[in-house]
């Protein structure tokens, strides 16, 4: 799919543009600071409902404005898909797909579809377990949208369980007498996310290995995925064995069951939910040993890289490319990677790239520049003839 | 901050369900301006309500008597009680006329976060009127929400040495939401079609 044309209103510095896009690469170029990863962050906002710098929406608000809009026209195969969001940071977002309204915002999570590879994602492999977890349930969102209900559900029943256990822990005896029915709940629907998780890692792990052997060149150690979980079925953190059989959700909501009433005293004792996804972590291998505190920083880019291109691997996979977005990356890569890179973004449907030095992107990638700077955003094309530049599209304040 | 009267007022009026610091404030500064005969009514409404209506003594619905006008009717069923969280939603149920039976009114969900556990609902009362053996089918028609389910469980787990027909509404209803949103035909259908819950 691709980004046929996007509007977005005080989204960011923006207060509005108006942007005629095209299938293939596109890179957004202008010096630092002028708005161009604002604009690639609102296409990946129309897919998430999130941005990947930011955990709130606020931010994203342009100072001074109640609210954000973005809207996009896409093509999908032969088919246009309007999507527009009004972002209303501390409310609920209102969704307009082909000018309906969704009744809720979640539903539109799953038909946008995007990969997007940014500074931020070193953390994927570095930062705390709460990013990978977070990449985890959104990819998962993305290929089965039905999980976003299983995932809120799960949110919220934790939140209600953990309030009990605080006051449990003041009054122990009185209030346990419910804890077994949010245990019914917790378990119920972390058993549905673990098997999904499960799944999940289990189809990334093949395209993993394998991109990061194309990233890292020849003759490097070869990574993989592991999953390591606070319910024993779930995992024990050690890469996960092609075609390996994942257990059941029922399966899963029966071990953690178990699991959560033998260490009922200690989720007591502390006052909150120690056995469930929610705890859970993504585990990258290099070799055999776990990225994290082992890797080099430049291992660690290539494996924040790979994990990027097995995604774009498995949602290509099928049936359809997803939109890449490049963030800012083709500086921090040395050739042999930045080949790798490129050799993807030439073959996706479409490509957004952001760069403040052209010269960083490589130049088959370049034919299309979004110019960025002053409050504006100028498509220039590389013309007809050897060198010469046409303007064919832009504006706008 | 504003002064005594006027903040007072902007601190009760905060304190509604549903009302946020933003609309009280502006709430209140209606009232301030709005003509004296209007803000007359208002008040006697509220005396009124605090005054003349009160919560049965039997199911807690609202009741401007003792009991409500459904637990005074002799025409209705002793042996099918309906267990919801509010007023609202027996009006929402009675207006599908699905169900002849009577009433027990919670006073809300279980809810931890707002520090609301079995003990701050009727649950105790629930508990006393089941015992006398007049009621033999007992439907739980919380919301169909999470909170909702919860309480739901709960109760069942609760009531199931007692050997009753336990059921809850049948799906359909829209999930997530409040019962009193569910149109008649959609409640109608989920109570003829409630399934037996086995605790
Ligand atoms: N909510 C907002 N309202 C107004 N301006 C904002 C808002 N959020 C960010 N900005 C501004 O947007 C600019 C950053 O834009 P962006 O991150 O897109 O830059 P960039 O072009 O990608 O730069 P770089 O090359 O450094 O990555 C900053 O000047 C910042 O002050
Ligand atoms: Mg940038
Ligand atoms: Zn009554």
């Amino acid at each position: 799919m691709y980004v046929r044309h996007l509007q977005v209103g005080s989204f960011r510095n923006w207060e509005h543009v108006d942007l005629p896009l095209g299938p293939g690469p596109t890179v957004f170029v202008g010096r630092n600071g002028e708005g161009k990863t604002n604009l690639v962050e609102a296409i990946g906002y129309l897919a998430t409902m999130g941005s990947h710098r930011v955990s709130s929406d606020a931010p994203l608000v342009r100072h001074g404005a109640e609210q954000a809009v973005v809207r996009a026209a896409l093509r999908r195969g032969d088919r246009e898909l309007l999507v527009e969001i009004e972002i209303n940071p501390g409310r609920a977002n209102r969704v307009r797909v082909n000018r309906g309204p969704l009744p809720r915002p979640r539903e539109l999570l799953g038909m946008v579809r995007t990969v997007l590879f940014a500074p931020e994602d070193l953390a994927l492999v570095r930062g705390d377990p709460t990013e990978r977890r977070r990449f985890l349930d959104e990819l998962l969102v993305t290929r089965t949208p039905r999980l976003a209900g299983v995932r809120s559900d799960y949110d919220r029943v934790l939140k209600q369980r953990n309030a009990l256990l605080k006051t449990a822990r003041l009054a122990r005896g009185k209030a346990i007498e419910t804890l077994d029915v949010w245990d019914g709940h917790l378990t119920d629907y972390g058993g549905q996310l673990l098997a999904a998780r499960l799944h999940l890692v289990a189809d990334l792990a093949p395209h993993m290995s394998e991109a990061y052997a194309e990233v890292a060149g020849e003759g490097a150690v070869v990574a993989g995925l592991g999953y390591s979980s606070t319910v024993p079925l779930a995992g024990t953190g050690s890469a996960v064995a092609p075609g390996a059989p994942v257990p059941s959700a029922a399966e899963l909501t029966e071990a953690m069951r178990e699991r959560i009433a033998e260490r009922r005293n200690d989720e007591l004792d502390r006052g909150m939910t120690l056995v469930g996804p929610h705890r859970d972590d993504l585990v990258i291998h290099l070799g055999p040993a776990q990225a994290k505190g082992f890797a080099s920083h430049g291992e660690s880019w290539s494996l924040a890289l790979a994990l990027k291109l097995a995604t774009f691997a498995l949602l290509r996979g099928e049936g359809e490319d997803p939109i890449l977005i490049l963030d800012d990356v083709f500086a921090t890569l040395d050739a042999e990677r930045r080949a790798a890179l490129a050799a993807v973004a030439r073959s996706a449907e479409q490509t957004l790239i952001t760069a403040a030095v052209v010269d960083d992107v490589p130049e088959e990638l370049r034919g299309v520049r979004v110019e960025v700077g002053g409050g504006y955003a100028v498509v220039v094309k590389d013309g007809p003839g050897v060198g010469e530049r046409a303007v064919v599209e832009g504006r706008v304040p | 901050m504003y002064e005594g009267a006027v903040q007072d007022l902007i601190d009760e009026l905060g304190r509604l369900p549903g009302v946020g610091p933003k609309s009280a404030q502006r709430i209140a500064f209606h009232l301030l301006s709005a003509e004296s005969t209007d803000v007359s009514r208002l008040v006697a409404a509220l005396t009124r309500v605090q005054q003349e209506v009160r919560f049965c003594v039997t199911c807690y619905n609202v009741a401007e008597a003792e009991q409500c006008r459904i637990c005074r009717d002799p025409r209705r069923t002793d042996d099918v009680l309906c267990v919801v969280e509010e007023p609202k939603d027996v009006v929402a149920i009675e207006r599908t006329r699905e169900f002849r039976g009577r009433y027990h009114v919670l006073g809300g969900a279980i809810s931890p976060i707002d520090g609301v556990g079995p003990d701050d609902l009727r649950v105790k009362e629930l508990m006393t009127r089941l015992m006398n053996g007049a009621v033999t089918e007992l439907i739980i028609a919380t919301d169909p929400n999470l909170e909702g389910e919860a309480t739901a469980a709960y109760l069942a787990r609760l009531v199931s040495p007692m050997g009753l027909a336990v059921s809850r509404l049948a799906s359909g209803l829209p999930v997530g939401g409040d019962l009193e949103y569910a149109d008649e035909v959609t409640l109608g259908r989920a109570f003829e079609g409630r399934r037996r819950i086995d605790a």
